[in-house]
């Protein structure tokens, strides 16, 4: 009996101990429960969700483009230009120094970037840089180096095609050894470049603007459309994620009708100025009349004697540029071309001047310029500073919500708005913010990554540097490249075409005209010339 | 066991309930983190200040390591919120739980003439939520009553007999 007794004692004890053992379970057990309620009420009460499904823009991610792997037969070829742009455009490409693409490797692998060991991956778009052109002994050399190390197999490609420099950009093209161009020259050779590319048979990815004065515009046209080779004009934005689905979502409707488009630039540093002649220590930067030729370099301009400040600082001359048009507004007229097709404007007006950097050259550093689309019934202004950074996005105002869109995008509602009137008034949408916002980047850092100077941050800004696709980082000008690769081995009309370059070339002259006219300008479609008002 | 005797009935009560209430703090913003994939340490370290600054920096820099270090936040904060409730391996639990949350102390401590980068829900003066939380687990940690309602009690008596 005694025994019995100790026995359910101990029995109870242990159960009672077990039981206060265990007294964390049920608080598990109201955490787990509580949470689940708590995701399964805000998942049904995303106000983000609800008004992606109001808009009906649940399927909008679709609007982006795949990229596909298509290789294709190896493409040779000739890179006129190796200042600036040239090498960033071989780069796109994957070729690059060999060092500097160590350096880099490495102080990527270091930061935690993958920018380069992606593009290793993903960015073999099988092409061999053949053919190797510039005035200056340098520059040349530089991109002999930088054709001679592609980054997926470390140089193989190069030795089995090799590398040849032509003095002059017409052997170039004369030789059946190249496929295609890339043309990086200052402003003033692309439109005749171009089309003696054509006229000689070689597709053409061309550097903004795609001309520099208005004589020009018919015959690249002609030449393109006549020949028949694919023409690529160097704007990436239409490649970049956001852009596409901002596209889609005009596409809708959703900012009902669209009043104005409003365009800026705004940077405030000596390089963004073109200022370029000078090292970071106020030197001269190298190059000689013995080592240029300058009379090729000059072409068609004006003949002057050498000048170091003329080849390097070049953008901030008339005789070789149109300054702001041709440098920066062309990428936002492309964008907004892209997104909203509107062709030539009825009339155009610039007014600005040089107040600020005032040492050389003729370009203005604040311009203001107004483009008419009287059929569209609606006005673009472009508006640059180059004495302020404040940032100032590119906006398209609609009846119904106005879109900012650059590297991020946002749909604000207007507090006016008949069609969000409904959503305004249960409170789901607020005219004070965005209803819509669609990030670059996964992670906030992403983005960050890659920002180095005041000029890449410019870029970076207005959407014109890389953009995800997939969930795979991609350099825009990578994808615009490859855009124009895909098109020559199987067909179809690149994203930047003859066509918008058409557009684009007419809508620069204009506004060129009228800067440095001081005029009005219209377009006359009949006679396909611009008239001054 | 001795000491259990020298603790009364309600602070020992007290104790137990506050290892609870730490214990689902933590364990929720654990479990928040890791249903959320978006979330970031990124804004919380971004406007770092004081001494762990520069560390918030290199963290920052490089998406690799910021993944890691979110990563072993959101499952540290789950361990440790595990074992402070079911009361498994809870001396461990609560000291790491008293040094991750000295972290964030440390990463933004509100001393005089650091402004905070994020408005905050009250006013505080070299003292805030996070020390008093911490302070707590340490209270915990030494107090072997706290360890009792829990799954450690079942080995401790497993020894003792």
């Amino acid at each position: 009996m005694t025994q019995d007794k100790k026995t359910d004692h101990t029995e109870g004890l242990g159960r009672r101990s077990m039981l206060k053992a265990l007294a964390g379970i049920p608080v598990l057990g109201a955490l787990g429960f509580e949470t689940f309620r708590k995701f399964n009420y805000d998942a049904q009460n995303d106000s983000r969700k609800q008004i992606i499904r109001e808009l009906g823009l649940e399927d909008l991610a679709a609007s982006v483009r795949k990229v596909t792997n298509t290789q294709g037969d190896l493409i040779r070829l000739g890179m006129v230009g190796w200042g600036l742009r040239g090498p960033q455009l071989a780069q796109a490409l994957g070729f690059n120094e060999r060092a500097a693409f160590e350096q880099k490797l490495a102080q990527q692998a270091s930061n935690g970037n993958n920018a380069l060991k992606s593009q290793m991956e993903h960015g073999n778009f099988n092409v061999a840089i053949t053919g190797i052109c510039d005035v200056f002994d340098q520059h040349a050399e530089k991109g002999l180096a930088i054709a001679q190390h592609d980054i997926f197999t470390g140089g193989d490609i190069a030795r089995k095609n090799p590398v040849k420099r032509y003095r002059h950009y017409q052997d170039m093209l004369a030789d059946p050894a190249i496929d295609a161009v890339i043309i990086a020259t200052p402003d003033h050779h692309h439109a005749q470049m171009s089309i003696d590319a054509a006229k000689a048979g070689k597709h053409v990815y061309c550097e903004k603007a795609p001309i520099h004065r208005e004589d020009e515009i018919q015959p690249l046209y002609d030449a393109v459309t006549n020949s028949g080779v694919v023409y690529q004009m160097g704007h990436q934005i239409p490649q970049n994620a956001v852009f596409q689905q901002a596209r889609e979502i005009i596409k809708r409707g959703l900012l009902g009708k669209i009043s104005q488009i409003e365009t800026t630039t705004n940077r405030n540093f000596r390089h963004g100025a073109w200022i370029r002649h000078l090292t970071d220590d106020g030197l001269p930067k190298p190059g000689d009349a013995q080592s240029i030729d300058w009379g090729q370099w000059l072409g068609k301009a004006p003949k002057v004697p050498f000048s170091i400040r003329r080849f390097y600082s070049w953008a901030r001359y008339f005789d070789y540029d149109t300054g702001l048009f041709g440098q920066l507004f062309s990428h936002e007229f492309d964008a907004v071309n892209q997104l909203l097709k509107l062709g030539i404007p009825s009339q155009v007006t610039a007014s600005g001047g040089q107040y600020f950097y005032t040492e050389f050259g003729d370009i203005p550093d604040v311009l203001h310029t107004a483009f008419e689309y009287a059929d569209y019934g609606t006005t673009l202004t472009y508006s640059a500073n180059l004495t302020s950074a404040k940032r100032r996005p590119r906006t398209i105002y609609g009846r119904d919500a106005s879109m900012t869109v650059g590297e991020n995008l946002t749909v604000t509602p207007d507090r006016q708005s008949e069609r969000y009137a409904g959503l305004l008034e249960k409170g789901l949408v607020d005219p004070s913010r965005p209803m819509l916002q669609i990030s670059k980047g996964a992670k906030l850092t992403d983005a960050t990554d890659a920002v180095t100077s005041a000029s890449v941050q410019y870029y970076a800004s207005r959407g014109l540097t890389s953009t995800y696709i997939d969930g795979i980082e991609w350099n825009v000008v990578s994808l615009h490249l490859k855009n124009w690769l895909d098109c020559i081995r199987h067909g179809g009309k690149p994203s930047s075409n003859i066509d918008m370059a058409y557009q684009e070339a007419i809508v620069l002259a204009m506004a060129d005209i009228s800067y440095r006219e001081q005029c009005r300008t219209a377009w006359d479609a009949q006679n396909r010339k611009i008239v001054r008002l | 066991m001795n000491t259990q005797t020298n603790i009364s009935k309600w602070q020992y009560g007290w104790l137990v309930t506050l290892r609870f209430l730490i214990g689902w703090h933590l364990l929720y913003e654990g479990i928040f983190k890791f249903l959320k994939p978006e979330w970031s340490s990124y804004g919380f370290l971004d406007g770092s200040q004081w001494v762990l600054a520069g560390v918030a920096d290199w963290i920052t820099s490089s998406s690799a390591v910021l993944n890691v270090v979110d990563q072993l936040n959101t499952w540290g904060l789950i361990a440790i919120g595990l074992g402070l409730i079911l009361g498994l391996f809870t001396r461990a639990a609560a000291i790491a739980g008293a040094i991750l949350l000295g972290l964030y102390y440390l990463f933004y401590p509100p001393l005089v003439g650091l402004t905070p980068s994020a408005p905050m829900e009250g006013n505080y003066l070299i003292v805030n939520k996070n020390l008093i939380e911490a302070a707590m687990l340490a209270l915990i940690a030494v107090s072997p009553a706290a360890r009792m309602y829990g799954l450690d009690s079942l080995f401790a008596r497993k020894v003792t007999s």
